[in-house]
């Protein structure tokens, strides 16, 4: 059993927003609600949800990208050691931040125009580490021939380089400090299919080779499927499901989940399957719904749903599957087709 | 093959047919073959999906049924449209007509609308929902006013948008995304178009948003009898809704047939590597197999067959020195590769 790296604990981010009338006060939207999870070590976590329901916000507030409200991230060192994330000290950060990396989605915008790609590469290791010239040039050198970049075109700046090759630059430039965990936040939802298989089998053969634990933010399940070991589930800014990947797709036990699973478009024009329509819009968080923030949407809404909000606990399925639904194992709900198994 | 297509042709009448359409951009000191020799016809009621990586030429193609494209671009070829309602556009080639003409601007929005990738940049932010949905209903179908706006309110009605009245007044930036496509798809169809071109419709969507628009334009295509070029590069949505298949790669459709044998029986390397890279959900955790390399500039091109460098099945000697014929496997399924050139298909397959 891995021990966990990262420890999540209630975790709340509010932003405020801006006053519409004169004398008004403004009102503190709640972007994530109380998330608490446990990371463990070379394992892929996945977080899927719908647009706004706090993906983004949830990988920036962990890597310390965000001020969280309130809450606490425990990261566990090499030499194990806890120490808070969110309050590190003078040296413990400069010591420990370069341990959590990010990619980001867009490589279009996440790679400075004005820089080469060798310094957009280098900078993290310029910036943390003490290294002659001579040494960075190698590092360099190693992490792009690893990620797959001709180390010869190091010197060309980002435009002369394709969307598949501009996210070989950010994720090499995520690994060059040797972190112990990336977050890659809609990594390769930029990507045309072809680009995104060598990208994903990229960033499968990198956590075997150095043990990286990756957050992964997705919205796209099927590639979710492919590479992640567990999924948690975002909607409105909680976790309402959180399972290993099969236990995830073939038993959901979140209605929302569900749902999310069977509006996917099967590359397949023999199976027509029945899917479930969520009516209406991803509620507005800034007035979220009372009780259960999916009871508006859910199919199986009840009484109960409207007016008491459900915890994320443990289900039939075990210890590991959790889910916040009152219901959850009460309802039948629907997986998704395997199609190895009906081979 | 020649005279099969000719015969065809002089039965039954498709809505539109696209014959030899080449596109080029004259860059500095090189041309640019954005879409080069395509051809497909889209009958009536049916739907042809266009797919294909960024850079391929869907986009330009579906703008060039419009007229659409840009100033720099020198179109050529010929697009047939043939509108079973209006007898004057018989036998019309689009590309003859002027860009900016009374003629071209009567089938605009009328005959063929357009559906666009970005609802949030394709709706002007200065007008209401309704008067930009009233703009099209008054150039083409009615002069008044009030009738307009009782068309306008029916059509969104017809897209799934609840309290029409209320919302006919709003700006854009009221609605969600998903609602704006919808508002993009009741513009689309409030003339009762003959050809629906959609250009990314759902790309920019969440899942449980792009299932219900898919649904909404399935449901309304039922009703309305329209034909439709779905353009983009998602298998899943293609499997979904489409009819008919037209791979693109480089400027060419390098694989065209129904949709079953596409998925079922693909043909070309491109459209293999395309299905094989997919993840495809319910199969569990699973490696990829990615097409290598990049999709290359279509300037100066070396290799007469466009995929070459890419290919695994690739013939030195062949693929790079001749140009590559369309080959027909079976009546309604063609293919632009040598490994089906003559009939030994099948030893190359296996």
């Amino acid at each position: 059993m891995p021990e966990p790296i990262l420890r999540v604990k209630d975790l709340n981010k509010e932003f405020k927003t801006k006053s519409t009338k004169l004398f008004s006060k403004s009102v503190p939207v709640k972007i994530l609600k109380d998330i608490s999870f446990d990371l463990l070590e070379g394992e892929t976590l996945s977080v899927v949800g719908e647009s706004g329901s706090g993906k983004t916000t949830l990988g920036r507030c962990v890597l310390n990208g965000l001020d969280a409200t309130s809450g606490e991230v425990v990261y566990v060192t090499n030499d194990e050691k806890a120490v808070d994330y969110l309050n590190l000290g003078k040296a413990d950060y400069k010591k420990y931040r370069k341990d959590i990396q990010m990619i980001f989605q867009d490589p279009y915008s996440s790679l400075n125009p004005r820089m080469t790609v060798f310094d957009i590469i280098s900078e993290p290791l310029v910036t943390n580490y003490d290294v002659k010239k001579k040494e960075v040039e190698e590092h360099v050198a190693d992490i792009a021939e690893r990620v797959g970049l001709n180390p010869h075109l190091l010197k060309r700046y980002p435009h002369a380089f394709s969307g598949g090759q501009r996210q070989r630059i950010a994720i090499a430039r995520a690994l060059i400090t040797q972190p112990r965990v990336i977050v890659c936040d809609e990594a390769v939802s930029a990507l045309d299919v072809s680009i995104q298989a060598q990208i994903i089998n990229l960033l499968d053969d990198l956590q075997t080779e150095m043990g990286i634990t990756y957050i992964f933010i997705s919205h796209d399940l099927s590639v979710v499927q492919t590479i992640s070991d567990r999924v948690a589930v975002m909607h409105l800014g909680r976790i309402v499901e959180l399972a290993s990947v099969d236990s995830f797709f073939e038993n959901p036990k979140h209605p929302y989940s569900e749902a999310l699973l069977s509006s996917v478009p099967k590359p397949d024009p023999d199976v027509k399957t029945d899917r479930i329509i969520l009516q209406g819009e991803v509620p507005n968080p800034g007035n979220p719904p009372s009780g259960c923030e999916f009871h508006p949407r859910c199919p199986y809404a009840t009484e109960l749903c409207r007016t008491e909000i459900p915890e994320l606990k443990e289900t039939g399925q075990g210890k590991r599957h959790l889910s916040a639904c009152h219901y959850a194992d009460e309802l039948e709900l629907r997986g998704v087709w395997h199609a190895n198994q009906a081979k | 093959m020649k005279q099969m297509r000719a015969n065809k042709r002089s039965t039954e009448q498709p809505l539109l047919s696209v014959e030899d359409l080449k596109v080029t951009i004259q860059m500095d000191n090189a041309v640019l073959k954005a879409v080069d020799g395509v051809s497909f016809t889209i009958e009536k009621g049916k739907t042809l999906g266009l797919v294909g990586e960024s850079g391929c030429g869907k986009s330009l193609t579906s703008r060039s049924i419009m007229s659409l494209n840009p100033k720099e671009c020198e179109t050529t070829g010929e697009i047939l449209f043939n509108s079973s309602l209006d007898q004057k556009l018989k036998g019309l080639n689009i590309l003859d007509l002027d860009p900016t003409g009374k003629k071209i601007r009567s089938i605009r929005g009328k005959k063929i609308s357009m559906i666009f990738q970005e609802p949030m940049t394709a709706l002007s932010p200065l007008y209401t929902i309704g008067n930009q949905i009233m703009e099209n209903i008054l150039l083409h179908r009615t002069k008044n006013k009030k009738e307009a706006k009782q068309i306008a309110l029916e059509m969104l009605r017809k897209v799934g948008i609840s309290d029409e009245e209320k919302r006919f007044n709003d700006y854009p930036h009221e609605f969600s995304g998903g609602m704006r496509q919808r508002v993009m798809i009741a513009i689309a169809l409030a003339c009762n178009p003959e050809l629906l071109i959609a250009d990314e419709p759902t790309t920019a969507l969440d899942v449980t948003i792009q299932a219900q628009v898919l649904e909404l334009m399935k449901s309304l295509q039922d009703e309305l009898g329209m034909a439709i070029l779905l353009v983009t590069h998602d298998l899943g949505v293609i499997a979904e809704i489409c009819d008919e298949v037209a791979v693109m790669y480089l400027g060419e459709i390098v694989e065209k047939a129904p949709v079953h044998e596409i998925f079922n029986q693909p043909k070309h390397p491109y459209t293999k590597g395309l299905i094989n890279s997919m993840p495809i959900l319910g199969t569990g955790k699973q490696r990829l197999e990615p097409i290598e390399g990049t999709v290359p500039l279509a300037i100066n091109m070396s290799h007469k067959c466009g995929f070459y460098d890419r290919c695994t099945h690739r013939i030195q000697g062949i693929c790079d020195v001749q140009a590559v014929p369309e080959t027909q496997v079976s009546s309604n399924h063609s293919v632009r590769c040598f490994l089906y050139n003559e009939h030994e298909e099948d030893e190359q397959n296996a």
